[in-house]
């Protein structure tokens, strides 16, 4: 999506995305792709990953890859996996498409320990503008869909998203907004600012209340 | 059958019949006091199974490949048939340079156990009274097919497979592979499968073996010894069988409503449409290589399969702590072995923390996809297999 700013060949999301997973842990990546994070995981972290992803091509290139990567939907095959089967769940850029976010955060959560969910920030500056000034469906680079195509069916800006958490009681143990260029914003700055300038946010959730 | 059931088939089945006691293939042989076990409490001995392999077992003996056939398969995967002549059946997918790679890889696959191309079924003479064994022969369960084999495998000095596959009932015998023997087991491709067989499956099976014991020719399972075969009643079964391995959208676009003749319809019961010709020919020449009891043994042996039902009822208890990756197959247009099917298998994978993927290709082709030129599957066994061979470092 919109980070497709290689370092080294990986995304700095993803870059972002494995520093907050603890090297040799159970992980699974929900609408994992083409395995990118995956493999990035396996190969720097030493994980066990797992993955689950809705395209074929998706899941041909995974398996080709090495990994063990099932076809499935975030939203009807999250409830068949068992309490505490991994450390990590992460849910890269996939929670605005899901049909019921909140299901699946609750279940990414009784499945793993923490979860990692990565999203694009609706709240940011541009697109504010782009509505209130056009007074249309904002359509920007990174979100490049027409209202009436677009899988994006579930858009929320960071704020959303942090009452999101409170509601499903979890805990926010790091949260990060990131800026066009996929470098962080104002990392010690508040809600608002990350809510304003961040394109994206990345948050590392805890299962239960401190 | 129409008048073709001539003497060509009855020439055919005489080279079947050699095949039943002298194979071409190589031959596993076990004595009386290495008598198999089965699962209906039977111990059958001496028995055999006939084999074939392509490649070559490597030193360290890590890259053994067991292929297990279907139904109404053999052991000739990649190899021309003895019997009608024809290509392998698998030799789309096992070869030098295919995705099962020869080059690579030590291919084994045996005929099963209740086979009739060499291995001991009901077609064997049986030692105790000089006669073929007909309905005597012990009934089989895919779980004695999986011991016979591994004792083969055992004869040929191998302690792991590197991966054992097969699609449908050999997709069966993979997964009662890695429940029995999980520490033999590597990997794991079970194709177009189940882990238990459907009701539906049941009753599919149950129409073709009345089919072959209404047949008066069929005298109670001794046809052998009266030099007669139920030919017309393993046909129909078989015609009805390929019906269901095929789909709706297969049929249609090879033979849609097509008259034999292609112009005006004839007002008889000859075979009219194409789908009919297609059918009986289906029929015909399956009765060329196949005995008529051993298609008893070999549907009733998918009919008592249910895995989770060895486990207490838990599917994931069957793979519970397993090592063996897995990579599970199915196909959209398969309503024999539906894709939910296979994720009944996937989800008691992951129950048990195994490491498995899941594929489901595209395809109107129905179950037959998987012995069918599917660049998918192709490209996914490749795939798997290369990743698997890193791991394991051959």
């Amino acid at each position: 999506m919109s980070l497709a700013r290689p370092e080294n060949g990986f995304r700095l999301d993803h870059l972002l995305v494995s520093e907050m997973v603890e090297p040799g842990s159970r992980v699974l990546d929900v609408g994992c792709g083409d395995g990118a994070l995956l493999e990035l995981l396996t190969t720097r972290r030493g994980v066990d990953a797992r993955g689950i992803e809705l395209s074929r091509d998706g899941v041909s290139a995974c398996v080709a890859r090495g990994l063990s990567v099932i076809q499935g939907d975030a939203d009807t095959d999250l409830a068949d996996y068992p309490d505490d089967a991994f450390d990590y769940v992460i849910l890269s850029q996939t929670i605005q498409a899901t049909r019921n976010p909140r299901i699946v955060l609750e279940n990414m959560l009784r499945i793993g320990r923490r979860a990692i969910v990565s999203f694009p920030n609706f709240g940011h500056w541009r697109i504010r503008a782009l509505l209130a000034v056009t007074g249309r469906m904002p359509v920007t680079r990174n979100l490049h869909y027409s209202w009436y195509d677009t899988p994006n069916i579930h858009f929320c800006t960071i704020r959303d998203f942090v009452s999101l958490c409170d509601e499903v009681g979890a805990t926010v143990e790091r949260a990060v907004a990131l800026g066009p260029s996929g470098k962080k914003v104002g990392v010690t700055a508040p809600w608002w600012f990350w809510n304003m300038f961040g394109e994206q946010g990345v948050f590392l959730l805890r299962r239960g209340r401190d | 059958m129409s008048g073709t059931t001539s003497r060509d088939t009855a020439d055919l089945w005489k080279a079947a019949l050699v095949e039943i006691e002298r194979p071409s293939s190589p031959v596993a042989r076990f004595s009386a006091a290495e008598s198999l076990a089965m699962d209906g409490g039977a111990s059958l001995g001496p028995w055999q199974l006939a084999y074939q392999t392509y490649g070559t077992l490597n030193a360290d003996r890590t890259n053994a490949v067991l292929i297990c056939h279907a139904l109404t398969g053999d052991q000739h995967v990649a190899n021309v048939h003895p019997v009608t002549g024809k290509r392998g059946w698998w030799e789309t997918m096992v070869g030098p340079g295919r995705p099962i790679d020869t080059d690579r890889y030590f291919v084994i696959c045996a005929n099963v156990i209740g086979g009739c191309l060499g291995s001991t079924g009901p077609a064997s003479t049986d030692p105790s009274t000089g006669r073929a064994y007909g309905l005597s022969f012990p009934v089989v369960t895919i779980r004695d097919m999986v011991r016979a084999q591994a004792a083969l495998v055992d004869r040929l000095g191998i302690d792991t497979l590197f991966c054992v596959a097969g699609g449908s009932m050999g997709g069966m015998q993979v997964l009662q592979w890695a429940a029995l023997y999980p520490d033999r087991v590597f990997s794991a491709m079970p194709i177009a499968t189940a882990a238990k067989h459907s009701a539906q499956n049941i009753a599919f099976h149950e129409v073709g073996r009345q089919a072959v014991m209404a047949d008066p020719d069929w005298r109670g399972g001794r046809y052998i010894d009266a030099g007669v075969r139920p030919t017309k009643g393993l046909a129909v079964a078989r015609m009805g069988a390929h019906i269901t391995y095929l789909s709706e959208a297969a049929l249609h676009r090879k033979f849609g409503r097509e008259l034999q003749a292609g112009h005006a319809p004839s007002f008889s019961f000859d075979a009219e449409f194409q789908v009919e010709s297609y059918l009986r020919y289906q029929g015909v020449s399956f009765v060329e290589r196949f005995d008529a009891n051993s298609y008893l043994y070999v549907t009733r042996a998918m009919d008592y399969f249910d895995l989770a039902a060895d486990y207490g009822g838990s599917l994931a208890a069957a793979f519970k702590g397993t090592k063996t990756r897995f990579c599970v197959v199915s196909f959209t247009s398969d309503w024999l072995f539906p894709t939910a099917d296979s994720r009944a298998i996937v989800h008691a994978l992951n129950a048990g923390g195994g490491p498995v993927s899941f594929v489901e290709i595209e395809t109107d082709k129905g179950h037959d996809a998987f012995l069918l030129d599917i660049p998918e599957l192709f490209a996914t066994t490749r795939g798997f297999l290369d990743a698997a061979a890193r791991a394991r470092g051959i």
